[in-house]
């Protein structure tokens, strides 16, 4: 049951971002621009081969955070070191994979995880402009995207009980400006708002104290309504303005503290006793629930929303698709193995990576899903895929394997 | 001479400068404080290159772990853009600086790492001197030489590597791989002094922590150690009583030695000894929820139960006095019903930051 568990919370790396100055062809965060794992307008390769890896790169620590692209660079994170307090930011040319710069910092909270987790775990975000790397330890780190240091929160120095001694997960997410963290244990459980320019403390709310390794998602504004950061944890989703952190709206009917939730189209679906939906009301000030779907119940993966329809793999690897628009279950599909990260969704077909390294590409419709590739890369992966400029992105616990269509 | 008195004060100038972009950047404090004339500094000390490299490394020391990233950075940004430049690092200078012990340990390391860059040989030099340097990294890697020479070897000559790896080792796996061997060769291994753990304590309880309420609750042990003194427990009246453990690295298991009290808090004591007034570390592993009091003085207290346990899960810094040092231990359990969530259980020792016993 123990390891059950374990194994559930290991990929509850979401982060998100979202600003004005967005790049066709960035992904800025796990989950991408919109933080639901939707590349739209991207068209990565759906036959995933030798012939497909356009470079393949080591990494100088582990890590189960995902890459991220900003123009012609992709970010990653890793921790190494025998504690694992060496973190690093590595920036790569998104063309050739080589190294354009790396910086190492000292952790300067807890380091302590899991064995099967690590301190680079949270995927770090952008806004255009800065790199934002959070780490288990609670270091939020500010680069410019040459690596020149802009400021540091040691967040674990500062609140130092609030950490996990299994590791935090809980990614960023960056909204006009400011950055985001949930930073939630038994212990101490906070949300704060950092400027994002100055790296000083806008606003820190209390939160329910219970460890969380869901990430915060956001809520696109509409042009009456602001974007809303969605903060999710064991007692429901909250709906907070990034600048202030006051409360808009609340969902109190219980939520996953692993996987987060993804926004299609205005409708939230979080991951609550199973999958339920719920929509703001005009006004913004409240929400109207939609369906519950007990049967598309998410593992540790996040729901994913693609072509109206709703999916989520559970625990022994199942892939269920259910009608985004009433819950109603469609059909299976047994994939192999245990899959930590969130699929990605893009052009008509979604891309998973299991535990065992094994991807396989699933072209679904309404009435099957059906496997059109697969491949296996003989390493552990539990992170979660990016895609950028019509290429796809993945790292194990030792490489970063950039998949793009052959010239 | 006009000239000379020109360079002269030229010299001072930038000096001043370096020193002054140096304070800011050690002058940063939690919270982003002095971020903005950090980065100012930072820009500066690059702009003016590789000559800013060892008085970098020179700040390190003193300087909180907050600081010592914006001089690693800083380090690094300009180490970095001499390298791609194809210029040299100031080698010698460098080496240098790797062997001063009495220099920061990390910014000993960061010297070291980006010496491998050009001149990866200068690991066979160095590390083989570092078994008992105040650097964990260094002795990590002196330790991990020296096992691998003591398997090539057999007999006597192995097991007086391994004898020798055991002194400098101070991680956990490291130290179980020497004992391993050792043992197997007939050696006695004592673990548990080579890391310091406390194996002897005075215990009592159970105190009340239904619903987990007895946490924040300051129960008669909080106030004041009578070892005399009786009081009323959850389940009636109790009494310090002694527990010893015999585990390598000193587990104390209430659960097993005594009970597992469901929903409880239990209270442990004992005195370490100090050559003398110093700096130290309590490193704690417990799946429990705990307090911990040094002398009478609350250092620190953790409401988390059972999210998995490791030695030095927790490193607490503490000031030892001369003496004897009364170290006190409130350990609380709830009520978990699942099977994993039995234990009751510390670990606890005392060493310096390196991660060595103390005397």
């Amino acid at each position: 049951m123990r390891h059950l568990f374990i194994l559930t919370l290991l990929c509850a790396t979401t982060a998100t971002m979202v600003t004005s100055s967005t790049t066709a062809g960035d992904w800025r965060q796990f989950r991408g621009n919109l933080a639901n794992s939707v590349a739209t307008g991207e068209t990565v390769p759906t036959e995933l081969s030798g012939g497909s890896v356009a470079w393949k790169v080591q990494l100088p620590g582990r890590g189960v955070s995902s890459p991220i692209a900003v123009g012609e660079q992709i970010y990653l994170t890793a921790s190494s070191g025998y504690s694992q307090d060496r973190l690093h930011i590595i920036s790569f040319d998104s063309s050739t994979g080589e190294t354009q710069w790396e910086r190492q910092f000292q952790a300067t909270g807890r380091t302590g995880c899991h064995d099967k987790m690590c301190v680079a775990t949270p995927t770090p975000a952008s806004d255009g402009e800065r790199v934002f790397a959070f780490y288990s330890s609670n270091d939020l780190i500010c680069t410019d995207l040459a690596g020149n240091l802009l400021w540091y929160r040691g967040l674990g120095e500062e609140f130092p009980n609030a950490s996990n001694s299994i590791g935090m997960a809980s990614s960023l997410l960056v909204i006009d400006g400011t950055v985001i963290a949930q930073v939630e244990s038994d212990a101490e459980a906070f949300a704060v708002g950092i400027d994002a320019e100055t790296g000083e403390t806008k606003w820190k709310i209390e939160r329910p104290r219970k460890a969380n390794w869901s990430s915060p998602t956001l809520l696109p504004g509409t042009n009456d309504e602001p974007t809303l950061a969605l903060l999710q944890s064991s007692k429901g989703l909250t709906a907070v303005d990034p600048e202030t952190g006051d409360t808009l709206w609340e969902f109190d009917n219980g939520a996953s503290t692993i996987s987060s939730s993804s926004v299609i189209d205005g409708t939230v679906f979080i991951p609550s006793h199973g999958l339920t939906t719920v929509k703001p009301t005009a006004d913004g000030k409240s929400i109207e629930e939609g369906w519950n779907a007990s049967n598309l119940s998410p593992s540790t993966s996040s729901p994913v929303v693609l072509d109206g329809m709703a999916f989520v793999v559970n625990s022994s690897g199942a892939l269920s698709a259910g009608d985004a628009e009433t819950g109603k279950r469609l059909w299976q599909l047994r994939l192999k193995g245990k899959f930590s990260g969130t699929p990605l969704a893009s052009n008509g077909h979604l891309f998973f990576f299991n535990e065992e390294g094994k991807a396989f590409v699933v072209k679904p419709s309404k009435d099957k899903g059906e496997i059109v590739s697969e491949l296996d890369l003989g390493e552990t992966i539990l992170s979660s895929p990016a895609a950028a400029d019509d290429a796809l992105y993945i790292r194990s616990d030792g490489h970063l394997w950039k998949f793009a269509k052959p010239f | 001479m006009k000239c000379t008195c020109t360079a002269i004060l030229l010299t001072l100038v930038t000096a001043t400068t370096r020193a002054d972009n140096i304070e800011a950047l050690q002058s940063v404090g939690p919270a982003a404080a002095g971020a903005a004339a950090a980065r100012e500094a930072s820009a500066e000390l690059i702009n003016e290159g590789s000559k800013n490299l060892l008085p970098l490394l020179k700040a390190f020391k003193g300087s909180s772990v907050l600081a010592t990233n914006w001089l690693r950075s800083t380090f690094e940004a300009i180490a970095d853009a001499e390298i791609k430049a194809g210029r040299s690092l100031p080698k010698d200078e460098l080496v240098a600086f790797v062997k001063s012990t009495q220099e920061s340990p990390a910014a000993r390391r960061l010297a070291y790492e980006w010496l491998l860059k050009r001149s990866p040989q200068l690991e066979d030099t160095l590390i083989p001197e570092m078994l008992l340097d105040p650097s964990p990294e260094f002795r990590r890697d002196a330790v991990t030489r020296l096992i691998n020479k003591a398997k090539s070897l057999q007999g006597e000559a192995a097991t007086a590597t391994y004898r020798k790896a055991m002194t400098g080792a101070v991680h956990e796996d490291q130290v179980k791989t020497i004992a391993k061997a050792l043992r197997s060769a007939g050696e006695e291994v004592d673990i548990q002094k080579h890391f310091g753990f406390l194996a002897a304590w005075k215990i009592i309880g159970p105190f009340d922590n239904k619903d987990m309420q007895g946490f924040p609750v300051e129960y008669p042990p909080e106030k004041s150690v009578d070892l005399d003194a009786e009081y009323d427990g959850q389940l009636g009246k109790v009494k310090w009583g002694e527990v010893e453990t015999d585990n390598d690295f000193g587990m104390v298991d209430i659960a097993r030695q005594i009970e597992n009290y469901k929903g409880s808090v239990m209270y442990a004591t004992t005195t370490f000894e100090s050559d003398k007034e110093q700096s130290a570390e309590i490193r704690l592993g417990t799946p429990n929820a705990w307090k911990l009091w040094v002398n009478g003085e609350l250092v620190f207290g953790r409401e988390e139960y059972h999210r998995g346990t490791s030695m030095d899960q927790y490193r607490v810094p503490v000031k030892l006095q001369s003496g004897p040092n009364t170290i006190l231990l409130k350990i609380c359990q709830n009520e978990q019903d699942q099977d994993w969530a039995q234990r009751y259980q510390f670990q606890l020792r005392v060493c310096d930051n390196t991660g060595s016993a103390v005397n």
